[in-house]
C-alpha cells in the first residue's frame, strides 16, 4: 500500500485512471471538473496514455467509442450539461457493448444551472438518459478516496460485463481535498482478452464489426434480450452498499454519495440524542439495493430519503419499500447540501408524527 | 441470391489463363445493397484495392457513417466500427490516439460529414490527425429520401427542396475541402470522381497516396473527396446522373488536387 496524498477529489480520480492503466482520455473543460481534464493534460502523456481536449462533449464520448472499441481502457469526463451532450453515443457504446469509463461530476440543473454541487442527475444516470433500453452500472463515492477506489473497479466492472461504467459524484466531493492512497494495482493481472470483438485490424481473414445496428426486428429483439440478461446478471451480483447502525435502528436514512456523508454525521447527532436512527448507502445505483431496501423495511418503523435533488433515488426506495413503511424525504436543490441539523430536525419532526398504531408489519 | 451470382462464369482452360480482373480479397462476396450506378460500389472496390495492395488488412480499421454506406461493413472484410451520424472521425481520433500503429480511415457521405458532423470534421483536421478521410459527395440524404445536402447545388429539387434550392432561405452548398484545405492539419486535399474508367484510375491513385501518407506518418489528415452520383435520390438514370456531374457538379465542385503535401 502506498502512502496517503492529499488530494482533490477531481485530481484523485484522475491518477487512480492512470495507475488503473487507462490509455485514452477525451474530456472537454465543465465546471466543477476541470482539474481532471487539467491533471491528465499534464501526466497522462508521460505514463503511456494518450490526452486529448476534444472540440465538444460530444467529440469526447465518440472519441471514447473508438478506443474502447480497439480494446483499451477508454475515459471520458464532464459535468451536467456536458454529460446530457454525450447521451446518444453512450446509448451507442451501451448497445455495442463497449467497456468504458464515464464520469459525472454533478452541478445543479436544470439548463446551465449552477457550478455548485448537486445530485439532480440521478435519473438520467440509472435510468437509461439515452434512448432505447440500456442501463449503465453507476458507481456512487462519498469521499475523495472512493472516487479513486471506483476508477479502478470502474474498469473492472466495465471490462467483464462489457458495459459502459458511470462514477456519477458531484461538485464537493470533486473540488474537496482529504487523504487518498492509491492500491497496488496490477495492470496486468486486470487485463480482459478482448480479441474477440476488439477492431484491432483482420488479421484472421473474419473480420469484427463493432455497431450498434440490426435493421432486422427479430435481431434487434435479440441484442436488448442479451442485454437486458446481462443487466439482469449485474443486478444479481455486483450490488455494493454501506450501512451505518441500522441493526437496532427503528428508522433509517437512505442517501448515497455527499448526502449519505452529511446523513451519516446526521446518524452520530441522532445517537447521541438517543434516537435510533442508521444509515443505508447505495454504492451501486444500478445495481440498486433493492433487497436491502426491502428487508429495512420488514425492520424498521420509517424511512427518510435525502437526496441533493427534488426526490429522485426516492420513487426506487418507495419502490421496494411498497407503501409497506411511510417513506419521507428531505432534499435541497440549486447547489445547495443539506446540514446535519436540517436532517436531525427532520428526523424530529417524523418521530413527533409517527404513529405506530397506523403501521403494521405483515 | 449471391451463392449464384457468378453462375454460369466457367472456363476449362481457366487453370491455363492469367487473371487479369478479379474481386479484391477485402471486398466480400456479396451482393451491394446500394442502386444500379451509384458510386459507392466503385469506391468500396477501389478502397479494397488499395488495402490489399498495401498490405494492411491486419492493421486497418474502418468507420462507417450513417446514411447509405452505414453497411460497408457487410461488404468490406477488414475490422470497422460504426460510428453515430456525423462522428465518424471523432471515433477514428480515439483509435488512432490509443493505437498509433493502426491505419485508420473513415468512409462519410455529405449530410454526415458536411452538416451534422461539420464540427468533428474541422477539428480533427485541424489536430492533423494522421488519418484518412474519404467523402463522398453526392449532394443529397440518400438513406432517408432524397432530402437537400448541405453540398446540394442551388436550384436543385429534392424532397425538402421542391421548388429547387433557395439560396436565400436556404443557404449556399458547401465547399468544405477548400475549407479543410485552408487548415494546417490538412496534409493532401483532393477531389475525385468515378464518372469513368479514367476518373477511377485518378480516385484509385488518390486513395493509395492517401493511404500511404499516413503509413509515412507524415503528419496530417489526407482527404479524400469524390463527387459522387444518387441516381435513386435525383430521380435520373445511371448514365444521366453521370452526364449531369459532368455538365452541372463538376463546375461547383472542381476535380483536382486542392493541397498537396509540401515536399520535405
Amino acid at each position: 500500500m502506498s502512502q496517503k496524498h492529499l488530494m482533490k477529489g477531481n485530481e484523485a480520480l484522475a491518477e487512480a485512471a492512470i495507475r488503473a492503466g487507462m490509455k485514452g482520455y477525451f474530456g472537454y473543460p465543465i465546471t466543477p471538473q476541470s482539474e481532471l481534464l487539467e491533471y491528465l493534460s499534464v501526466h497522462l502523456n508521460n505514463r503511456g496514455g494518450s490526452f486529448v481536449q476534444a472540440e465538444s462533449e460530444i467529440a469526447a464520448i465518440n472519441m471514447v467509442y473508438g478506443a474502447a472499441g480497439i480494446g483499451e481502457r477508454a475515459m471520458t469526463s464532464t459535468s451536467s450539461p456536458g454529460f446530457s451532450l454525450m447521451q446518444e453515443c453512450i446509448s451507442y457504446i451501451a448497445c455495442a457493448e463497449l467497456p468504458c469509463l464515464l464520469v459525472n461530476i454533478v452541478r445543479g440543473g436544470p439548463g446551465l444551472g449552477t457550478i455548485q454541487p448537486s445530485q439532480g442527475d440521478y435519473f438520467q444516470a440509472v435510468k437509461g438518459g439515452g434512448h432505447g433500453d440500456y442501463k449503465l452500472i453507476v458507481l456512487a463515492p462519498n469521499s475523495v478516496q472512493e472516487m479513486a477506489d471506483f476508477v479502478y473497479l470502474g474498469f473492472d466492472l466495465a471490462d467483464k460485463y462489457r458495459n459502459p461504467v458511470l462514477i456519477l459524484s458531484d461538485g464537493a466531493l470533486g473540488q474537496m481535498m482529504e487523504a487518498v492512497k492509491f492500491p497496488d494495482y496490477d495492470i496486468e493481472a486486470h487485463k480482459v482478452d478482448k480479441s474477440e470483438w476488439a477492431t484491432t485490424g483482420n488479421a484472421t481473414g473474419t473480420h469484427k464489426v463493432i455497431t450498434s445496428l440490426y435493421i432486422k426486428t427479430e435481431k434487434m429483439e435479440e441484442v436488448n434480450l442479451k442485454l437486458q440478461a446481462k443487466y439482469r446478471e449485474i443486478q444479481e451480483k455486483e450490488v455494493r452498499y454501506e450501512t451505518v447502525e441500522t441493526e437496532d435502528a427503528d428508522l433509517v436514512i437512505v442517501a448515497f454519495g455527499l448526502s449519505a456523508r452529511v446523513a451519516h454525521k446526521a446518524v452520530d447527532i441522532c445517537r447521541e440524542q438517543g434516537m435510533k436512527v442508521g444509515l443505508l448507502r447505495p454504492k451501486t445505483l444500478f445495481p440498486f439495493p433493492k433487497d436491502q431496501i426491502k428487508s429495512l423495511a420488514e425492520q424498521v418503523d420509517q424511512m427518510l430519503v435525502v437526496e441533493m435533488n427534488a426526490g429522485q433515488m426516492l420513487e426506487d426506495v418507495q419502490l421496494n419499500v411498497s407503501g409497506k413503511i411511510p417513506v419521507e424525504f428531505y432534499g435541497r436543490m440549486g447547489g445547495l447540501i443539506p446540514t446535519p441539523d436540517e436532517i436531525v430536525n427532520k428526523i424530529k419532526s417524523m418521530y413527533e408524527q409517527y404513529n405506530p398504531m397506523e403501521v403494521t408489519h405483515v | 441470391m449471391s451463392d449464384t451470382f457468378n453462375e454460369g462464369i466457367t472456363c476449362e482452360f481457366l487453370d491455363d489463363c492469367d487473371i487479369v480482373w478479379d474481386r479484391p480479397d477485402s471486398l466480400l462476396d456479396t451482393r451491394l445493397h446500394y442502386c444500379p450506378g451509384c458510386g459507392h460500389s466503385v469506391v468500396h472496390r477501389l478502397l479494397m484495392e488499395v488495402v490489399d495492395e498495401l498490405g494492411i488488412r491486419d492493421r486497418t480499421i474502418g468507420i462507417a457513417p450513417v446514411g447509405c454506406s452505414v453497411f460497408a461493413y457487410n461488404y468490406l472484410n477488414i475490422d470497422m466500427q460504426q460510428a453515430a451520424h456525423g462522428r465518424a472521425t471523432a471515433v477514428a481520433t480515439g483509435i488512432k490516439r490509443v493505437r498509433p500503429d493502426r491505419i485508420v480511415f473513415t468512409y462519410q457521405g455529405d449530410g454526415d460529414l458536411a452538416a451534422i458532423g461539420t464540427g468533428e470534421t474541422i477539428h480533427t483536421v485541424n489536430r492533423g490527425e494522421n488519418i484518412v478521410i474519404i467523402f463522398i459527395n453526392n449532394g443529397i440524404y440518400g438513406m432517408t429520401g432524397g432530402q437537400m445536402a448541405p453540398t446540394t447545388l442551388p436550384g436543385v429539387k429534392t424532397s425538402t427542396t421542391t421548388s429547387g434550392r433557395d439560396v436565400s432561405i436556404h443557404g449556399h452548398p458547401l465547399k468544405i475541402a477548400e475549407m479543410l484545405a485552408l487548415l494546417p492539419g490538412a496534409y493532401y486535399v483532393t477531389r475525385t470522381s468515378v464518372i469513368s474508367a479514367n476518373h477511377v484510375r485518378k480516385t484509385k491513385k488518390a486513395l493509395l497516396k492517401a493511404f500511404k501518407y499516413q503509413m509515412e506518418g507524415k503528419g496530417g489528415v489526407s482527404f479524400v473527396e469524390v463527387v459522387s452520383n444518387c441516381p435513386a435520390g435525383w430521380k435520373m438514370t445511371p448514365v444521366d446522373s453521370n452526364k449531369w456531374l459532368e455538365t452541372n457538379v463538376f463546375d461547383n465542385f472542381p476535380l483536382g488536387d486542392i493541397k498537396l503535401p509540401v515536399k520535405d
